[in-house]
């Protein structure tokens, strides 16, 4: 603050012959001029790890003293011995890459319809006069009700199983997508206007590029509905991936293959919003917020 | 007045629900032409540059409007998307292989050349204000239309600005209509000065060229329009 009160010709003088300011600021390390008042202070590396690291530590202290049942939940250790061996005869991963597999083509297609139908009903009113309605209507039945119908249509096989995570998937990405191609600001219509962009390069220049933001919201809300519906395709009659798994230790019991399973989605669910966040800064890097 | 009017308005009538109403305007510019539109805050001034710009389609009315089809607009805010750098701010809509050339030669003349590859929330207010006049020039308009252009700037932004518009209004040959309640900035920049009050032009005053003239001139000018406007009360130098 001080450097800024005073006299300006003297501190152009000061800069380029690389003379320290002050003798306490050349002591110091290089940091931040200032701090936000009304931030949320600085980030932490790693820092949103702490959550889960706390409950794991909780989790080893009751096993420990022996407060848990391992019939009720098996200890951490129990579980990371029998994630080892799952990992080691290759069951869990073979089961993992179907889960995945399965989990990616529903999300593509979803993903796919989710963008086509809110650039349809978003960018033309007959659009949205046809498109909107029906995927309200839509929204408002769950996933899971529509269950039923597209067993009896695509019958128990894998289409059934994209097919209703594509769904789940389609939602939120056309939800989210289609506001933020509404929420278009009147100041650039106007300013397209003056600039007499046509209708392509109005959309292609100020429409969609405004709408990012909100379709990369729609795409975290997306993937966690893909691991969502997952879970439960994986629990109708099938034959493997993830929940076959669950559901075959369920039927011997084995409290820490299902535990493995339930971290498995945990950290898939995990990772996939770190990716899609990953994606999103640097595909959005023109925009400033608050956690930043 | 040239013979021929670059823009040319009559008995235009212009409302809206809420606000902003112009009660028959007639109003010519001529090519070149920097004109100053004054008024106080609700007189419709910037309903009457909005209807020029064509960008009143909320407004309903009749009257005529003649106005040249290249012509650009400054507003108040800098409306820059911020999604794109300032050079893609600058070249957006433009044709042709040379628009990046033409875009970095319009920030040349707003001294901004050196920031092409910025993101706007890089820049400050003014900076922000000047490639929006980058934006408007590098279409080489024959009119601008500025609405309150320096109006969200500080003092010294605004000076700097005031005297750029002009360098660059001139050195393009185009006609230029600025929108402003402040009488200072009218009577500094413009060739002529129309008043409106009530949706309706009240004065239109030929100013003395720029120079000594205008110099000499200048206070008198400033009270008789201040007392045009209404403004009363003791202001140094008044006395036309």
């Amino acid at each position: 603050m001080n450097a800024m009160t005073g006299d300006i010709a003297e501190i152009a003088e000061a800069l380029p012959g690389d003379e320290p300011l002050a003798p306490m600021r050349s002591q110091a390390p290089p940091r931040r001029a200032s701090r936000r008042r009304l931030g949320l202070g600085e980030p932490i590396p790693f820092g949103p790890l702490l959550g889960p690291a706390l409950l794991v530590l909780y989790w080893c202290v009751l096993s420990y003293v022996g407060w848990l049942d391992p019939r009720i939940l098996p200890a951490p250790w129990t579980a990371l011995a029998t994630a080892e061996s799952l990992i080691a005869d290759g069951r869990l991963p073979a089961n993992l890459a179907v889960s995945a597999m399965r989990a990616g083509e529903g999300f593509m297609f979803g993903v796919a319809a989710g963008v086509v139908v809110a650039l349809i009903s978003g960018l033309s009113r007959l659009g949205g006069y046809v498109f909107d309605s029906l995927v309200q209507m839509k929204r408002a039945i769950p996933t899971l009700a529509l269950v039923p119908l597209v067993i009896l249509w695509l019958g128990i096989g894998e289409p059934m199983k994209v097919t209703i995570i594509a769904l789940s998937v389609f939602i939120p990405v056309y939800l989210q997508t289609h506001a933020a191609l509404c929420a278009t600001e009147l100041r650039h219509l106007e300013l397209a206007e003056t600039l007499r962009l046509s209708r392509w390069r109005f959309v292609r220049d100020v429409v969609l590029p405004g709408a990012l933001p909100g379709f990369m919201l729609g795409l975290r809300f997306a993937v966690m509905a893909a691991w969502l519906a997952l879970v439960v395709v994986e629990q109708l009659n099938a034959t493997s991936g993830i929940g076959y798994m669950i559901d075959l230790a369920r039927t011997y019991a084995q409290t820490d293959v299902i535990v493995v399973g339930l971290v498995v989605y945990a950290l898939l669910g995990l990772s996939s919003d770190a990716l899609v966040r990953f994606i999103d800064a640097r595909v959005v890097v023109w925009r400033r917020t608050l956690a930043q | 007045m040239n013979a021929v009017p670059l823009v040319r308005v009559r008995r235009l009538v212009r409302a809206f629900t809420r606000r902003g109403v112009l009660n028959g305007v007639d109003l010519d510019v001529g090519p070149g032409e920097f004109v100053a539109l004054l008024g106080r805050s609700g007189s419709g001034k910037s309903t009457l540059l909005r209807a020029i710009a064509e960008l009143d389609f909320e407004a309903v009315g009749s009257g005529e409007i003649v106005a040249p089809s290249n012509l650009a607009v400054v507003f108040q805010d800098a409306r820059l998307l911020p999604w794109k750098q300032v050079l893609d701010n600058v070249t957006l809509g433009l044709r042709g292989p040379d628009a990046r050339e033409r875009g970095l030669a319009a920030l040349d003349e707003v001294e901004l050349r050196d920031r092409a590859r910025s993101w706007p929330y890089e820049l400050s207010g003014g900076e922000q204000q000047r490639v929006a006049l980058a934006r408007a020039l590098v279409r080489e308009p024959v009119l601008l239309l500025a609405d309150e252009p320096f109006g969200a700037l500080d003092a010294l932004t605004r000076l700097r600005m005031q005297s750029l518009v002009r360098r660059l209004a001139e050195r393009h040959q185009a006609a230029l209509l600025l929108v402003t309640h402040d009488v200072e900035e009218a009577i500094e920049l413009a060739d002529r000065v129309v008043l409106l009050e009530d949706g309706r032009l009240t004065a239109d005053l030929k100013l003395p060229p720029r120079g000594p003239a205008r110099a000499v001139a200048f206070q008198g000018l400033r009270s008789q329009l201040l007392s045009l406007l209404g403004v009363s009360g003791d202001f140094v130098g008044a006395g036309a």
